[in-house]
């Protein structure tokens, strides 16, 4: 059988599933949900490893169906591709997507709204396949905003507490800034290679009609456009504002949407358009940029976080700095392969700490925990593997990826000794921070109420099974991209071999610099991270475990300000919704309360404004217009009697003002 | 015209939607005379029908294009595009309006014969080859629509907006009537063909600024029509005074019929002097996507909120205009079909959920409808997404479409304002989804009955329409094309 003519099966299955449960799932019981909604996911998985496994057998590694034309206009059919890259991606949202699926048939069992749940879930993944799949940049979009309404869907999900709802609608319209973005990037795209196929434009690209761009011009515009895309959609400075507030959704959703799949959309992008940013190193060092600034950033403001989902949270926005970092250099394969590993170990996490809370009756707060470790023991060794990982121990997934980030800032061409330092101190502080989680939340006294300790227990074998799947991930994935100066047989190395084809170089570059081997520096580097590392971890356990919490540096000045994470959320608010305010008295206190709440956001504050410009226009000028064409009416003839009239008058003025506009136009032109 | 022209059999054919219309309107007024008041429920059964068979006749009078009656009409693909539209249109309202009608206790064979008039009106608009035609084609279609939007004579309301739709619009009429007599005067002839003609002549080019006054009045006069800035003061109040399902034909029907008249009349006939309209047109549809959104953001009342939108819509298919290419023609022609399928919808939620004499019709009785209703709820949100413009729905096309169209003439400022635009519009639209997902209904509200038959079927086939759109416009598209080849 020839899964490659497949392929379009696998989004469509799970499309199914959510189909179901739009008809019938109030009618099925929760045991055949539990079968329906997971098993979609799961023969997606199977078709996925059966098409790749194909895939691997060609000579070409590439491979396309189409199903109907689509948008004759700009050539662009419906169309799935399977590549290395896209081979990549389906198998860690199928892989983990199953799992998680499993996972929250025993995390959501207690709660309303089951086959809404799975319903939502499966769509997600029939969009995020969508992405992934797509041979186009029109209908990558067309996943790209699918995930980010399911996003919001699960976001909201616990739609009675106002918190969730708010913080869908963050995510919403934060997304949309950048989507904007993407689609003016796309248009431009197409201006300049006359198509938006993958393959074309990619052709187009690297044939000799474009050169390197190395002063800012209009390739590194629509580079950059399509990166702004990608700060939304991957939780980059500045639009990475949601992303926190978006942990309201339940766990599982958390795990699969906000750290395995959807926020590594951006990164997708990015490496899959990087015929294009290979050409615009100006754009490529923002990227870079960017991605080191909210990497040092959000991990600042994890190391004092409380709220163990919260953590997790800038956490995650933290690692997808590191992968903005990778493609920023260049190393583009680099930033797939931490996309890769960082997905077993944070959907591990997330996964874990939804263990934890589902073990505390709900309680988030780590303060409020301790002494876990025996109570749920495979929640604990299951996250210890994970906290080792991402913190950079030798031997597990996180060490082998980020270690590779962290030399390629150095050995690339494009790369600067600078981000590589960002990348060490934010290795650092990894390491603490979850090692901070991890004392606090196992070790130690138990600091939680009666009640709660006496409800603690074990999760069920739904949960804990795929914990324990993750954690042997990893383990083992990492050994897959092992550095060159290790000299293990070529099988562990396979991982930037098999992504080859997708990255090749753009012939403008290709002679440029090959790299000189500095393999004693190399080793350093490696050392010094791992020193790091353990350093990380030692300096949380002697805080976290053997000093008493009046003992613990308090962090003096800063710790305010971390643990209000840079005060962010308020500049914005104060800049963009409180500044235009004030002095505006009760006007504007209407307003506030009017417009869309809570966002704190550019748009909440160009809406805001804007509206308070055409409030101010509707009381000055129209009903202006309306006392002023009273006043005349009342000034020529009797007493106004009807203000409807006035009303229509001044309508009718309105009209004459245009007509007088277009005459007046045609006059001075 | 000679004194004794005759049709030919041809030309009758042509026109054969139109006639058959008519005489249907005609025997309804009749029936509404010698019918009891049981017989009565059949009348919009038959209107209905007889929509459908006239709609039938315009396609099959597509198979043989050409003029008619001394080139007054001209029956080719692009009339036959906005014919079919429009008379999709009508349909869809007498499915809305039956069981409102009912409702009000107001059922009567003249509101249907209304409807068919005023589509006949529309029909002419989209077939006219000739200025003097489009005025009588706006005329016959507005004067039954201001009858419309006053149909339920009891009602404050409805009253207060026929009369402010009434005056404002002889007023617009009159601009436009005004400019038509101009270009007689400088051209010589009010045939679009021969305007286009003398336009293009070298030899006796008019006197510009002769040409630029008439431009501008036959400007007003349309832009009116198609609510935009600054002739939309009226739709707000006529929108959200009219008895729901009229609105929903005042929004879309003669919306599309003044869209065709004005791609005719600036694609084909000012074509040659486009760049003294481009600009107008640019700057009308920059000011009118503006207000259209920023005011929609502060409703609370759906209707006028959605009044609001469809001002902004108008705003987005003048950027298609300004775009002036053939590509910007398809892309209007392409929007006007979606915004018609998920407006339409999107008012018979409404008309559906304000329930007798519209009393639900504030932002918040749209709370729990998601638990109520959910597959009400759940169509209901297939539109508003596509007038938010997500993909998959035919708003994203339309978008779409008109913002390359855009890009392709170089217009890149003001596709940025439309783009940044419909980020803002998410806003208002967002808004109702989260209020019928994510607030309880309040408490010891009246029940909320089953859609009736007519609902439920205007209500599938137009979110059918929205879905397909969304995935395959280029069923739409290349017949957009094909029409957009007759003028540009």
């Amino acid at each position: 059988m020839n899964f490659l003519d497949l392929i379009w099966l696998i989004p469509l299955v799970p499309l199914f599933g959510a189909a179901v449960m739009l008809f019938f799932g109030r009618r099925l019981s929760k045991a055949a949900i539990s079968i329906i909604c997971p098993g979609a996911v799961g023969v997606s998985l199977l078709l996925s490893i059966a098409a790749v496994i194909q895939l691997a057998g060609l000579k070409e590694k590439i491979h396309q169906v189409t199903l109907f034309p689509w948008l004759p206009l700009m050539k662009v059919d419906m169309a799935y591709l399977l590549d290395p890259l896209s081979s990549v991606m389906i198998l860690v949202v199928t892989g983990i997507g199953f799992l998680i699926h499993v996972y929250s048939v025993g995390y959501m069992g207690h709660e309303g709204g089951y086959y809404r749940f799975f319903g939502y879930l499966n769509l997600f993944v029939f969009f995020m396949l969508t992405l992934v799949l797509a041979n186009s940049y029109p209908l990558l979009f067309v996943g790209w905003e699918g995930v980010g309404l399911c996003s919001y869907l699960l976001i909201g999900f616990y739609f009675n507490r106002k918190s969730a709802g708010d913080a869908g609608k963050k995510a919403f319209i934060v997304n949309r800034i950048g989507d904007a973005g993407f689609i003016l990037g796309m248009f431009f795209l197409y201006q300049l290679t006359d198509s938006l196929k993958f393959t074309d434009v990619n052709e187009a690209l690297r044939s000799a009609r474009f050169g390197v761009e190395h002063s800012f011009g209009l390739l590194s515009l629509t580079a950059l456009l399509l990166f702004v895309g990608a700060t939304g959609k991957s939780a980059q400075i500045p639009l990475y504002v949601w992303l926190p507030d978006a942990m309201e959704g339940p766990t599982p959703v958390s795990a699969l949407i906000h750290a395995a799949t959807m926020v590594t959309a951006g990164v997708y992008m990015v490496a899959r358009s990087n015929a294009l940013f290979q050409l615009t190193p100006e754009t490529s060092f923002i990227i870079a940029g960017v991605g080191a600034a909210t990497s040092i950033f959000a991990a600042s403001i994890a190391l004092v976080q409380t709220d163990i989902k919260k953590v997790l949270a800038y956490s995650t926005v933290s690692q997808l700095g590191y992968m903005f970092v990778a493609a920023g250099v260049g190393a583009y394969w680099v930033a797939v392969f931490h996309l890769f590993t960082h997905a077993f170990f944070k959907a591990l996490l997330f996964l874990g700490a939804g263990s934890v809370i589902h073990a505390m009756s709900g309680e988030q707060d780590m303060n409020l925990m301790g002494g876990l470790k025996n109570k749920i023991p495979i929640t604990f060794r299951t996250m210890f593997i994970a906290s080792l990982a991402i913190a950079g121990i030798p031997g597990l997934a996180g060490f082998f990826s980020k270690d590779e980030i962290i030399w390629q800032t150095h050995a690339s061409p494009l790369g600067s000794n600078f981000f590589t330092v960002v990348g060490l101190i934010t290795a650092a502080m990894t390491a603490f921070y979850m090692w901070r989680l991890m004392f606090l939340t196992f070790y130690g006294e138990g600091r939680m109420d009666e009640k709660t300790r006496h409800h603690l227990h074990e999760s069920p074998k739904t949960m804990t099974v795929p914990l324990m799947v993750l954690a042997a991930g990893s383990v083992l994935v990492g050994w897959l991209g092992t550095p060159k100066i290790f000299g293990l047989p070529e099988f562990f190395r396979g991982f930037e071999g098999w992504l080859e084809p997708v990255f090749e170089p753009v012939k403008a570059l290709a002679s440029e610099g090959a790299e000189q081997p500095e393999h004693a520096f190399e080793w350093f580097m490696m050392g010094v991270s791992v020193v790091i590392a353990i350093g990380g971890i030692y300096v949380a356990k002697y805080m976290y475990t053997k000093l008493r919490r009046d003992q613990r540096p308090s962090g003096g000045m800063l710790y305010p300000v971390l643990l209000n994470k840079w005060y962010v959320d308020e500049v914005y608010d104060l800049i963009f919704i409180r500044g235009l305010s004030l002095g505006g008295g009760g006007l504007f206190a209407k307003f506030d309360r009017e417009v869309v709440d809570g966002g704190v956001n550019g748009t909440a504050w160009t809406t805001r404004f804007v509206s308070t410009v055409s409030m101010w226009w509707d009381t000055w000028i129209v009903d202006g217009l309306v006392n002023l064409s009273a006043f005349t009416v009342r000034a020529l003839s009797f007493p106004v009697r009807f203000l409807q009239t006035g009303l229509l008058q001044s309508y009718a003025l309105a009209f004459v003002i245009g007509l007088l506009a277009i005459f007046g136009y045609y006059w001075v032109r | 015209m000679p004194g004794n022209y005759m049709p030919s059999a041809a030309e009758l054919f042509r026109f054969s939607p139109e006639l058959l219309l008519t005489a249907a309107g005609t025997l309804l007024m009749i029936f509404e005379a010698i019918t009891s008041p049981k017989q009565k429920r059949s009348l919009p059964v038959f209107a209905f029908l007889s929509l459908l068979a006239a709609l039938a006749l315009a396609v099959a009078a597509s198979s043989d294009p050409g003029p008619a009656f001394n080139r007054m009409l001209q029956v080719d693909g692009f009339a036959t595009f906005f014919r079919v539209l429009v008379m999709a249109i009508g349909a869809v309202t007498i499915l809305i309006s039956t069981n409102y009608l009912k409702q009000a206790e107001h059922e009567g064979g003249e509101f249907y014969s209304l409807v068919l008039f005023s589509v006949v009106g529309q029909c002419l608009m989209a077939t006219a080859n000739e200025l003097i035609m489009i005025f009588i084609g706006i005329e016959v279609s507005s004067i039954a629509t201001y009858v419309l939007a006053g149909y339920l004579r009891d009602d404050k309301r409805n009253n207060e907006a026929a009369l402010k739709y009434f005056l404002l619009g002889s007023f617009a009429t009159a601009f436009l009537l005004y400019g038509v007599a101009w270009i007689y005067g400088t051209t010589g002839t009010t045939n679009l063909s021969g305007v286009r003609g003398v336009l293009l002549d070298p030899q006796n080019a008019p006197n510009a600024i002769l040409i630029s006054v008439a431009l501008g009045l036959v400007l007003v006069g349309l832009l009116f029509k198609v609510s935009a800035v600054p002739f939309q003061s009226w739709a707000p109040d006529v929108y959200q005074g009219a008895p729901a399902p009229v609105t929903a034909f005042m929004a879309t029907g003669p919306k599309a019929a003044a869209f065709a008249a004005f791609l005719r009349i600036t694609m084909w006939a000012f074509e040659p002097v486009k760049n003294h309209w481009i600009p107008v047109l640019w700057f009308t549809a920059i000011a009118t996507m503006i207000v259209g959104n920023f005011a929609a953001l502060r409703q609370s009342n759906v209707k006028r909120l959605l009044a609001y939108s469809s001002i902004a819509h108008a705003g987005y298919v003048l950027v298609a205009l300004t775009a002036a290419s053939k590509t910007g023609t398809e892309a209007a022609m392409f929007y006007m079909v979606s915004y018609a399928a998920m407006n339409l919808g999107a008012f018979a939620v409404i008309a559906h959920v304000a329930r007798k004499g519209e009393r639900r019709v504030e932002i918040d009785d749209f709370a729990g409808l998601g638990n109520r209703q959910p597959l009400t709820a759940a169509i209901f949100t297939v539109f508003l997404l596509s007038l938010i413009g997500v993909p998959l729905t035919g708003g994203f096309f339309a978008k779409f479409y008109v913002f390359k169209a855009a890009l392709d003439s170089q217009l890149i400022a003001l596709t940025i304002v439309g783009l940044l635009n419909s980020a803002v519009a998410a806003f208002y639209y967002l808004r109702l989804i989260v209020i019928m997902y994510m607030q309880p209904a309040p408490e010891g509200v009246d029940t909320l009955p089953e859609p009736s038959l007519g609902i439920r079927t205007a209500l599938v086939a137009c979110s059918l329409a929205t879905v397909v759109l969304g995935v395959f416009p280029s069923l739409v598209l290349d017949i957009a094309g094909r029409g957009a080849s007759f003028i540009r």
